[in-house]
């Protein structure tokens, strides 16, 4: 029998310290939606979407009321759009389709405009990313994402350079939006091909025809819990830790099972994540300086963040039947109140954060840059941020923001989620020769493990 | 299986009622759920400086209603007690708890 101070203790954790269940994303394959009439395609890819998902948002918000815990946001993935675009001669028809199924539906996002590119481009893949502008600027709902490096394939620099001339070109066409659409467009090396998490899902290849899976949240709740535990050894610390990410799987756990159930589509996995918002007391940044740093950025930030994130898995990895995705601590700046004011004092730095990157779960998210940083530029940091996924065998990625007309020490606004970013600098130096040469950075020795 | 004693499948919830004390409060909620056909289970309440926290766990396997409407009597008769009412499926503590 559950006890008294169990329950009260459940509420507390969703009450006042903002536990929630991210996403409830279904991912769907869209490969028997193939057809060499790009009008006919889209009428496919809407009417396959809006079928499949037609009882995602009404699931969610059930479960959501019965169990009483936050379901923030419900996705819907496909399949990589350049993998089933290659008899037609423009993708942009397809977005339109994915962004009308997507209000269809009710979903906050559709993810899954994206193009795998880590060893070269096919032609379909180069009109996919040529196109990611004006699709991002033109849709509401869609996100974008381009997996440019791998571990086994090496770093694509021709789709590196390419994707810095999307990003810069999308912060023009959204200018208007402080370069919003840029923030539904993700560069990896390493993508997962079962991530939950946006802008960057997709439902990969490897995938069924369809499959749920979600992403937990809970930064509040980890600093709760080491609050309990201040100036104790780190012994302590990573306990703690474990048994937080234990409970919070478990409730992620309890509800991908449950929708696969009511969906009756097949339990895909949880990805044990620490995913925060621009909320007070929802975020990571806090959790570092609950561990003893005065601000997140400073010395020793690389080794709390580090501890975080394997302490995240491995409590949460008992929790759950199937883990994937990213899995492990996020380190958004715009979307994590201390993100935002370690970056506006100046603590937290794009070198720092891209140090970072090598032991977090994913890599540079949501960092607004000046409006004048160069195409080349933002590229040499996709190429950086690539070359320390592939390097360690982990996923990473860049989501930049070049915020147009903006210097450093001014804001980009998007509200919600998205939250709110001070300008941080890059720096002044130029890459264009590096960036221009092209071609293909070689995949590192470790990649032959056969 | 012939002769085998079937057990019910016995589904429950947590009903929690989070306020000031008053006089009525375990009446009131009480009667909900008898009307709803909801058998209680368990029940603990304590008072701590006026503010009153009371805990019941119930069977939901045989309600006369939906869970939504359930839910809504009891977030409706809460908000006229000036309390918060609420009912979860039991799962979710016994995930967050239990291993």
């Amino acid at each position: 029998m559950i006890q008294t101070n169990q329950i009260l203790e459940t509420l507390r954790m969703i009450d006042q310290e903002k536990l929630d269940v991210r996403t409830i994303t279904m991912g769907i394959s869209l490969f028997n939606c193939v057809c060499d009439d790009v009008q006919r395609l889209a009428s496919r890819v809407y009417s396959r979407i809006a079928r499949q998902a037609e009882g995602l948002v009404r699931v969610g918000e059930e479960i959501e009321r019965e169990f009483g815990v936050p379901i923030v946001n419900k996705r819907i993935s496909v399949t990589p759009i350049s993998l089933i675009t290659g008899a037609v001669d423009d993708p942009m028809p397809v977005a339109r389709a994915l962004d009308r199924a997507a209000h269809e539906t009710g979903v906050n996002f559709i993810g899954g405009y994206s193009a795998l590119v880590q060893k070269g481009m096919t032609a379909a893949d180069r009109r996919l990313i040529s196109s990611i502008p004006q699709a991002l600027s033109e849709t509401e709902l869609m996100c974008s994402s381009v997996n440019v490096a791998s571990t086994r394939a090496g770093i694509d620099m021709d789709a590196v350079r390419l994707c810095g001339e999307a990003v810069k070109s999308l912060a023009e066409k959204t200018k208007d939006q402080d370069g919003l659409g840029c923030a539904k467009l993700v560069i990896f090396s390493n993508a997962v091909e079962d991530n939950p998490f946006m802008a960057g899902a997709f439902h990969g290849p490897g995938e069924g025809d369809c499959a749920v899976s979600v992403g937990v949240s809970g930064p509040g709740v980890v600093k709760r819990a080491l609050e309990s535990v201040r100036g104790e050894p780190f012994d302590t610390v990573a306990e703690t830790i474990k048994k937080t990410a234990f409970r919070i799987t478990r409730v992620g756990q309890l509800v991908a099972m449950e929708a696969s159930r009511r969906l009756g589509v097949p339990f895909g996995i949880v990805d044990l994540s620490l995913a925060p918002t621009p909320a007070i007391g929802d975020s990571v940044a806090h959790i570092l300086e609950e561990m003893g740093l005065e601000k997140c950025g400073t010395h020793g930030s690389t080794a709390a963040l580090a501890l975080l994130n394997d302490a995240v898995k491995k409590g949460g990895v008992m929790a759950s039947s199937h883990v994937g995705g990213l899995s492990g601590a996020f380190i958004p700046v715009s979307e994590d109140i201390g993100m935002i004011e370690a970056a506006a004092c100046g603590a937290l730095t794009l070198d720092k954060l891209e140090a970072m990157t090598c032991v977090c779960s994913v890599g540079l998210d949501m960092i607004a840059v000046p409006g004048d940083t160069s195409a080349a530029t933002v590229s040499a940091i996709i190429a950086d941020e690539a070359a320390i996924g592939m390097i360690n065998g982990k996923t990473t990625a860049v989501r930049v923001i070049p915020a147009p007309g903006k210097q450093v020490g001014d804001y980009v606004e998007f509200g919600g989620l998205l939250g709110r970013a001070p300008v941080i600098p890059v720096h002044p130096f130029s890459s264009d020769d590096f960036i221009a040469r092209g071609g293909r950075i070689p995949a590192p020795l470790h990649s032959l493990r056969n | 299986m012939k002769g085998a004693i079937r057990l019910k499948q016995v589904s429950k919830a947590v009903v929690t009622v989070l306020g000031f004390d008053r006089k009525g409060i375990i009446a009131k909620v009480s009667h909900v759920l008898f009307d709803r056909g909801i058998n209680i289970l368990d029940i603990s309440q304590t008072i701590v400086d006026g503010f009153f926290n009371m805990m019941m766990v119930v069977d939901i396997s045989e309600p006369t209603c939906s869970f939504d409407e359930l839910q809504d009597d009891l977030i409706r008769l809460g908000k006229a007690m000036g309390l918060q009412i609420r009912i979860q499926k039991n799962e979710i503590f016994e995930a967050m708890h239990q291993i």
